[in-house]
């Protein structure tokens, strides 16, 4: 049972400029919250700053109403999954994920039950007494969850632990993940620079740009309701168009300088009257199978649209209409104004 | 330049014409370098092998054939009764037994301190580290005939000159072993041992369940060499040592000289053989590694 809250938080590694200034956040008791961002921008530090490997330069760490500024890490009731995994090589793969238990001093009969569970769990029974080094990416990456389950923590934390694994294994192991959670049900904070990750297994995203919030919603909301121009410009693939709204045929809301629209609400066909239109030059089309993707010109800015039928080939000059409801508008700063 | 020209040059191929005749002159080429890579091998070989035969070759010779000029290269009957003769003429056991006295406690020793030191120049911050560090680099510079003088006198002062101390207490520290280690303990990674913090471990287990078997080959390699350079070391016996109680195995073996009027370099060298081989014997167990630990580069 744990919510994690930051409060204030900032955060330099020695007499560097500040990496977060400010942060505050609140991640919901099992909830899986996944920190979301460019590559630099501050995930790992913040979950580094939650397991106390790192300490924050000043601010409020609390668990529940707990303040862990000085609980050192061993003490905190995390596990940590690491990119690389990290795991002992020396030792076997029963070993490394009895070790916490073992220095924990739990008996024996309770490990080995414990141990039982998660591998099988997990399905490395196979693998116990091999050497981590004789065993396949996906494997080691089972290992080291294994050996942060075993543990029965309160909170996970996972710094990008599906990167160094091909396409498949990532989707599968995704998959896994989020029966794990809902099956351990406890809070899981997971890191990664991978939207479509975040989308598939979050129930809470924290999007964060140069160490700030840029938005905290679920999923779906973050997708729907972009919050700024980064948010929407950051989800999907591809991503939402986000163009000038000085070449806009209908009139915008007051102050608003950019107009946003998801390239699968471009249509080829005009429905309503008041429909944005814009005029472009197609310059690419791409089949992915059950999708077309299309890219076209409007003077120096990009447009994509998204079509869900392969008979979909424009070419040429044509008209891209969007309805009312499906445009988002920004100010001069790239927030969201309503209309 | 197209871009697959520009690989190519990367890749340091070069876009070659496919003519057979460029292709005949890189066959010779490498004929050439391979038969002068061979011809160096083949140099190095005699240059480390020759003395180990002329060794071997000595050590079964008799007295005339010692002597003969020009010298064999080849005995026919080998005398391998001057092994005996060697083992028998000298206190061959007591010898050994203060040698390995000696190895030993050097080597000991040297865990005792070289683990802690290079533990604490890699993991941890403190004063002066800086200055330590260069310090401790220094004496591996330093040439051991520069600091014999004022360590002789030193123990002399001490009254312990003619003791089994002497020959150890100067090697009881290692100023090579202290950075190759430290080396070793800086390239294991930082999640490896937060990982482990997190499961609890104790600084001490730490050290010892992870950090030291990962470190294992270069331990290895400096046990060995160690064990090689004290079982081998000749002068420093020599000068601290004046009577047989103390004396180990080389300055004993010297002793060879004298079990007979006239020649007796075969005996010595037969002694130098019986000496030798716990080395031979303990580098064949330890060559696996050795060689790991000049290779190991961690795990991913
Ligand atoms: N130990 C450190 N010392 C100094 N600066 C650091 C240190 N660790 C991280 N930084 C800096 O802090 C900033 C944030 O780093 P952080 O590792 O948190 O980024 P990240 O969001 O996890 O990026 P990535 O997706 O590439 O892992 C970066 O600019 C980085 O250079
Ligand atoms: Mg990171």
């Amino acid at each position: 049972m744990s919510s994690i809250i930051l409060q204030n938080i900032d955060k330099a590694y020695g007499k560097n400029a500040p990496v977060i200034e400010n942060l505050n956040l609140e991640i919901k008791d099992k909830s899986f919250t996944v920190l979301l961002g460019p590559s630099g921008c501050g995930k790992s530090t913040i979950l580094r700053m939650i397991a106390g490997l790192e300490a924050q330069t000043s601010g409020t760490i609390l668990f529940d109403d707990e303040d862990m500024t000085n609980v050192p890490p061993e003490n905190r009731d995390i596990a940590f999954v690491f990119q690389n995994y990290a795991l002992y090589p020396t030792m076997t793969v029963r070993g490394n994920i009895e070790f916490g238990l073992k220095n924990r001093k739990i008996p024996k009969a309770e490990i080995a039950a414990r141990v039982e569970e998660v591998c099988s769990l997990l399905d490395i029974s196979e693998y116990l007494n091999r050497k981590p080094q004789n065993l396949s990416g996906g494997q080691r990456q089972r290992v080291a969850l294994a050996r942060a389950m075993v543990k029965k923590p309160d909170i996970f934390l996972m710094d990008e632990p599906l990167s160094n694994l091909d396409a498949k294994l990532r989707n599968q192991i995704r998959t896994d993940l989020i029966a794990l959670h809902k099956r351990l049900n406890t809070t899981f904070v997971y890191v990664t620079h991978d939207q479509v990750e975040a989308m598939s297994m979050a129930t809470d995203i924290v999007l964060l740009n140069k160490g700030k919030v840029m938005q905290m919603s679920s999923p779906a909301e973050m997708y729907k309701q972009p919050r700024n121009v980064f948010s929407a410009k950051f989800i999907g693939t591809p991503a939402m168009n986000v163009i000038s709204s000085g070449k806009s045929n209908i009139s915008v809301p007051q102050g608003c300088a950019y107009v946003g629209f998801r390239p699968e609400n471009v249509m080829l066909e005009k429905k309503n009257n008041d429909d944005f239109c814009i005029s472009c030059d197609v310059a690419s089309t791409e089949m992915l199978g059950a999708e077309t993707v299309i890219k076209a010109l409007s003077g120096d800015e990009i447009i994509f649209m998204r079509a869900f039928t392969s008979a979909c080939r424009p070419e040429g000059r044509q008209n891209f209409y969007v309805e009312r409801a499906n445009l988002c508008y920004f100010n001069e700063q790239e927030e969201r104004i309503y209309e | 330049m197209s871009t697959k020209d520009l690989t190519a040059v990367r890749r340091g191929v070069g876009i070659r014409p496919k003519t057979s005749a460029r292709s005949a002159i890189n066959i010779t080429k490498k004929v050439v370098t391979g038969f002068l890579y061979a011809i160096g091998i083949i140099f190095l070989l005699l240059v480390f092998l020759v003395p180990v035969y002329w060794m071997v070759l000595t050590a079964v010779e008799s007295a005339n054939q010692v002597v003969q000029n020009p010298p064999l290269f080849w005995v026919s009957a080998p005398q391998w009764d001057n092994f005996v003769k060697a083992f028998e003429s000298i206190d061959f056991w007591h010898y050994t037994k203060n040698s390995l006295i000696v190895t030993f406690s050097v080597m000991i020793l040297q865990f005792i301190t070289v683990i802690p030191a290079a533990y604490a120049f890699a993991r941890y911050r403190f004063k002066g580290k800086k200055i330590l560090f260069s310090i401790t680099l220094l004496t591996m510079m330093l040439p051991a005939q520069l600091t014999f003088l004022p360590v002789y006198l030193m123990f002399a002062r001490l009254k312990l000159i003619n003791n089994i101390m002497t020959l150890i207490l100067p090697f009881g520290a290692s100023g090579f072993g202290i950075f190759m280690l430290r080396q070793s303990f800086m390239q294991i990674p930082e999640e490896i041992l937060e990982a482990a913090r997190l499961d609890k471990a104790s600084e001490f287990t730490i050290i010892r369940r992870i950090m030291l078997p990962m470190a294992l080959p270069t331990i290895a390699m400096l046990a060995l060499f160690t064990f090689i350079t004290t079982w081998n070391d000749y002068y420093w016996p020599l000068v601290m040592t004046t009577t047989d109680e103390v004396q180990t195995l080389p300055v004993g073996i010297t002793g060879l000289q004298n079990i007979e009027v006239g020649i007796t370099q075969h005996y010595v060298m037969a002694g130098n053989i019986l000496m030798i081989l716990p080395v031979v014997i303990v580098f064949l167990i330890a060559q696996k590694q050795i060689i790991k630990a000049f290779t190991y580069t961690g795990e991913k």
